[in-house]
């Protein structure tokens, strides 16, 4: 099992756009992915799980995966929710 | 009928009215259930293609971010949590494939129609959209067509999805008017879009309306007439055409001259505060950028910007702009703003505080980093550099003398930059606006703040309701100082632009003109009007209005004057 914990830093927080982004990622690894926010699991390849999490800025969350690529999938996951959504 | 009027114009036309089909799932049993999963899944692919269709349409006709949205949608369809909730209830419960979707996606909607944020509200209504069309896949019930009418007409509907506004022909549709939504539901961002004038949030209007009603609005306005009155219909028919004519005329400005009738020429730039800005400075012929605030770059973040990150910012505007002036304000931030690695105090006066170059002069490593950036940028562009809040000539002194520190240690790392760049100050303490003869001698232009300068020339907090209506930039003090400043400049054979919301103000443009004001920076959507009404006036006229100006008492009767005695059409 790999985790990693990031905080949320964009306006509105993980929006459509960014959510979208971050399941498509997530989808691309055979690893069980979670992210965790306050106690709850949520799937990282489900767009709707995501948006549902309600995920806001100043929110940590805690990235988890389970499986063959499971070190890739945190790292990249890692990488696309800090840089890329920020940039949003 | 009133609503909220979220996409500007004035429309006259007949309605059409989308009516919500109510969609009756009935529940049924299903034994051959695996039959039915496939069922399911054969409409997925469907409706699939059908988005990946509309995706690929609105991303030639209008781009990446408006199809990003159908984008969402698809991965909606692909979503593993719903398709396998349906499906497992098919198994489970051995009902049809309609009913099983029903009850999963309704759960998902009220999740997102419970949550306080606006934003997560709308995001039920791409849910409900995604999955009404997979529904009506699963009853075989066709979807209705706007791509495909006659006439034009005026739409009316409880909501416009994003399918359904990605289908609009601008040609045929007028208008539009919906029940439910607000400034940042998906409708009303499409109407900007599209530039078709929309009013949102009419309450009850398809039950006040019919196919073939007349309808005339204004989008900005945000109230609907149904089947007026003649006089009403001509009211709004004038309203048009003065709209269009107006619209017409600022767009017949793009690519001439802001200059006077008697040919003194000024420069009309615009303010931004970040790259994505540009694009409307462009469009909007803006003839440099006046003030490029760099606090975007340190906003919402745990460390301060590298030099490289600040170096690319402002080289991509440099670039952008060609070899127009882009003026770059360094750090302008103060305890009212969230900066961790700032370790701002708390203050109880943060506008009379720890703030702008006083930060900066306190934390040189931080505004060295972001000199170096703006050096390194200015060999790319025209840039020029702007101190904020600068009160005393020590602090311009001690601004400066760090500014050459980093001149010289790019000098010896032999990284070139423009060694001609032009530094100048803000001025928006009324301090630098009363030594401003002293500080023109070392600075190459001033760029009045107007407004912080108001603020603290009359002592008003325009935030503070209680006094905001004291806020007043027609107070005869503030005019003074403006021209104190201009003068002062020009004594120098220095240039003095502004970048405070006066600068755009139709009322006060002929003033400045007769004060001599050299620049002109506003907001990219204003300075079309301010060409218009500039290429209108004469400076010589002007000039001796501005003397009478001054010496009037009150701001009433500035205001007056200015409208009795100056053409403000443009």
């Amino acid at each position: 099992m790999q985790e990693a914990e990031i905080v949320i830093i964009n306006e509105q927080g993980l929006h459509a756009r960014p959510a979208s982004i971050v399941a498509k990622k997530a989808s691309k690894f055979t690893s069980h992915i979670t992210i965790v926010k306050d106690g709850k699991e949520y799937n990282a390849k489900s767009i709707i799980n995501i948006l549902s999490m309600g995920a806001s800025k100043g929110d940590k969350l805690k990235v988890v995966a389970n499986g063959e690529d499971e070190e890739e999938a945190v790292e990249e996951l890692r990488t696309v929710i800090e840089k890329e959504i920020a940039a949003l | 009928m009133k609503g909220i009027g979220v996409s500007p114009g004035i429309v006259i036309g007949r309605v059409l009215l989308k009516e919500e089909k109510q969609i009756l799932v009935e529940k049924r049993d299903i034994k051959n259930y695996e039959e039915e999963i496939q069922r399911f899944k054969r409409a997925i692919e469907s409706g699939k293609s059908e988005i990946q269709d509309i995706y690929d349409n609105v991303l030639k006709n209008m781009g990446e971010t408006e199809a990003s949205i159908f984008e969402a949608h698809l991965m909606i369809l692909e979503d593993p949590e719903m398709v396998e909730q349906v499906e497992k209830k098919i198994e489970e419960n051995k009902v049809n494939a309609e009913w099983a979707l029903k009850e999963i996606s309704e759960m998902f909607i009220s999740m997102f129609e419970a949550m306080d944020n606006e934003y997560m509200k709308e995001r039920a209504a791409d849910i409900k959209d995604v999955t009404s069309r997979l529904m009506k896949k699963l009853l075989n019930i066709e979807e209705v067509n706007f791509s495909e009418l006659v006439n034009e007409v005026i739409i009316v509907a409880h909501d416009l999805t994003p399918s359904d506004t990605s289908q609009i022909d601008k040609n045929k549709v007028l208008g539009f008017i919906t029940e439910i939504g607000g400034r940042t539901s998906h409708s009303a961002i499409m109407a900007r879009t599209l530039e078709i004038p929309a009013i949102v949030a009419v309450k009850d209007v398809t039950t006040k309306v019919k196919n073939g009603d007349l309808i005339v609005f204004d989008g900005e306005e945000g109230l609907i007439h149904i089947n007026p009155e003649e006089q009403i219909v001509k009211l709004y028919e004038d309203k048009k055409a003065e709209y269009n004519k107006s619209q017409k005329q600022l767009s017949l400005l793009i690519g001439k001259e802001s200059i006077t009738i008697d040919g003194i020429r000024v420069e009309l730039a615009a303010n931004i505060g970040t790259p994505k800005d540009l694009e409307s400075v462009i469009n909007n012929d803006g003839e440099g950028i006046g003030l490029f605030r760099s606090e975007f770059l340190y906003m919402d973040r745990k460390t301060a910007p590298s030099e490289e990150e600040q170096f690319e910012a402002y080289k991509e505007v440099a670039e952008k702009m060609k070899n127009k002036p882009v003026v770059i304000r360094t750090l302008d931030v103060g305890g009212d703003k969230e900066l961790e690695y700032l370790n701002l105090p708390k203050e109880m006066n943060p506008f009379l505080g720890y703030r702008a170059i006083r930060v900066c002069l306190d934390k040189v490593d931080i505004f060295k980093t972001q000199l170096r950036a703006i050096l390194r940028a200015s060999a790319y562009g025209n840039i020029k550099i702007m101190f904020p809040m600068i009160s005393s000539i020590e602090e311009l002194r001690a601004a400066k003398a760090i500014l050459q520190e980093v001149r010289n240690e790019l000098i010896k790392e032999n990284i070139k930059f423009n060694e001609k760049l032009e530094v100048g100050i803000m001025i928006e303490i009324p301090a630098a606006a009363i030594i401003s003869d002293l500080l023109a001698k070392e600075v190459d232009f001033f760029s009045i703040g107007t407004n912080d300068l108001i603020q603290y020339t009359t002592a008003v907090d325009r935030m503070n309701e209680k006094i905001s209506h004291l806020y007043n930039p027609f107070h005869p003090a503030l005019l003074r100082l403006v021209k104190l400043v201009i003068d002062s400049a020009h004594k120098e054979n220095k240039w003095v632009g502004m970048c405070g919301e006066v600068a755009g103000d139709p009322k006060l443009i002929p003033i400045l003109i007769g004060m001599g004001l050299d620049e002109f920076s506003m907001s990219p959507i204003s300075i079309l009007k301010a060409r218009g009404i500039i290429r209108n006036i004469s400076q010589d006229k002007m000039r001796d209005l501005a003397q009478q100006v001054i010496n009037l008492p009150t701001a009433e009767e500035v205001e007056n004057f200015i409208e009795k005695n100056i053409n403000l059409k443009h």
